[in-house]
């Protein structure tokens, strides 16, 4: 097993990476805490599903249904179905990393989030599992501790820092997009096309799905365009992404 | 509301548990001896940043009823970002900027 290859240094660029996405847990996790406390679980159950399920929409949509009286099997489906986007995102890391050992990737994939591979694809270094389990770490304590704290401090949070704090994972977002966007008018170029894709499908699907269809489109065609009409000048610009 | 048994929830939880970790580790698992197609590959790469524009738009917008609030905060982290911030600094920097306005405003 290559777990020498795990160095120390690493995980903590990982961890520190992770710094914008534990701060943006924080609220949401909060929330969810709140919510499925009102639905009835108790905090065992509430910290459990944080732990072994760890993904937001789902667990929100989860607390709804199980408060609208929906069966656990209807339940679990729905996770299903809301959760399917996770593939796109795997399947685009593995790409960007690499093979390598499987034990070691099977436990890190466990803590693809939305937000931890946005944090991850835009990373310019190589990205090593190392660096993989500093980011998850971090940002799986926070969203377990929140969702504790909101079961058990409820609305004890200001009004104003909760309602502010709740842009944090967005402007992690922007933050993260923009030095990559100034470098390669592509990516501004994908991200206006699947914004737009996402906004016109959302009443139609499933905000899950929405953003499966939408992603894929955006990108598809604009790969293709730039193929196109740019003749085959992937090799250079590949490098500029990566 | 029908309330369930603990032992129901907790089976609940675990099959929730599995179907959330099988799309994300099966990539992994499926695709190791896979070599993509440059055009496909192309395509992963620009999936990165489509499912960036997919999370922010139009989620941005209606993270208060306030549409303005998205607005601003997403102004300010732009604005932050462009001028070279750590991504930590334009997290706390529109947190803060909305702080004042949910305040004063």
């Amino acid at each position: 097993m290559d777990l020498d290859k795990l160095r120390m240094e690493d995980f903590l660029k990982g961890v520190k990476s992770a710094v914008g996405v534990a701060i943006g847990y924080v609220p949401i996790g909060m929330t969810y805490g709140l919510l499925a406390k009102t639905a009835g679980l108790t905090l065992f159950e509430t910290v459990g599903m944080s732990l072994m399920v760890y993904a937001g929409a789902s667990q929100f949509v989860a607390v709804n249904l199980i408060a609208m009286g929906l069966g656990p099997v209807q339940v679990v489906f729905t996770v299903f179905m809301v959760n399917f986007r996770h593939f796109l995102m795997s399947t685009s890391l593995r790409e960007k990393i690499g093979a390598g050992h499987r034990f070691l990737e099977s436990l890190y994939s466990f803590g693809v989030t939305d937000e931890t591979f946005a944090v991850s694809s835009v990373e310019e270094r190589e990205l090593t599992p190392a660096f993989m389990f500093g980011l998850n770490v971090t940002a799986y304590l926070s969203w377990s501790v929140s969702s504790g704290a909101g079961f058990l401090l409820g609305r004890s949070l200001p009004y104003a820092l909760k309602s502010s704090m709740s842009i944090a994972l967005y402007a992690l977002f922007i933050g993260l997009l923009v030095p990559s966007a100034r470098k390669n008018k592509e990516v501004l170029l994908v991200v206006g096309i699947a914004g737009g894709l996402n906004s016109a499908f959302r009443p139609f699907l499933s905000s899950g799905w929405s953003i499966v269809l939408a992603s894929l489109i955006a990108a598809a065609s604009v790969t293709y365009l730039y193929r196109k009409f740019k003749g085959d000048g992937q090799q250079e610009r590949g490098e500029e992404i990566d | 509301m029908k309330k369930l048994t603990s032992q129901t929830t907790l089976l609940m939880i675990l099959g929730m548990a599995v179907v959330t970790y099988i799309p994300r580790v099966l990539p992994f698992l499926l695709f190791r001896e896979v070599e993509f197609s440059p055009f496909f590959k192309d395509i992963l790469k620009n999936i990165r940043y489509a499912i960036l524009g997919a999370l922010i738009f139009p989620g941005i917008f209606l993270v208060q009823d306030d549409p303005l609030f998205g607005v601003i905060g997403g102004l300010v982290a732009f604005i932050l970002s462009y001028i070279g911030l750590d991504v930590v600094l334009v997290v706390i920097g529109s947190i803060g900027v909305l702080y004042l306005y949910t305040v004063f405003l």
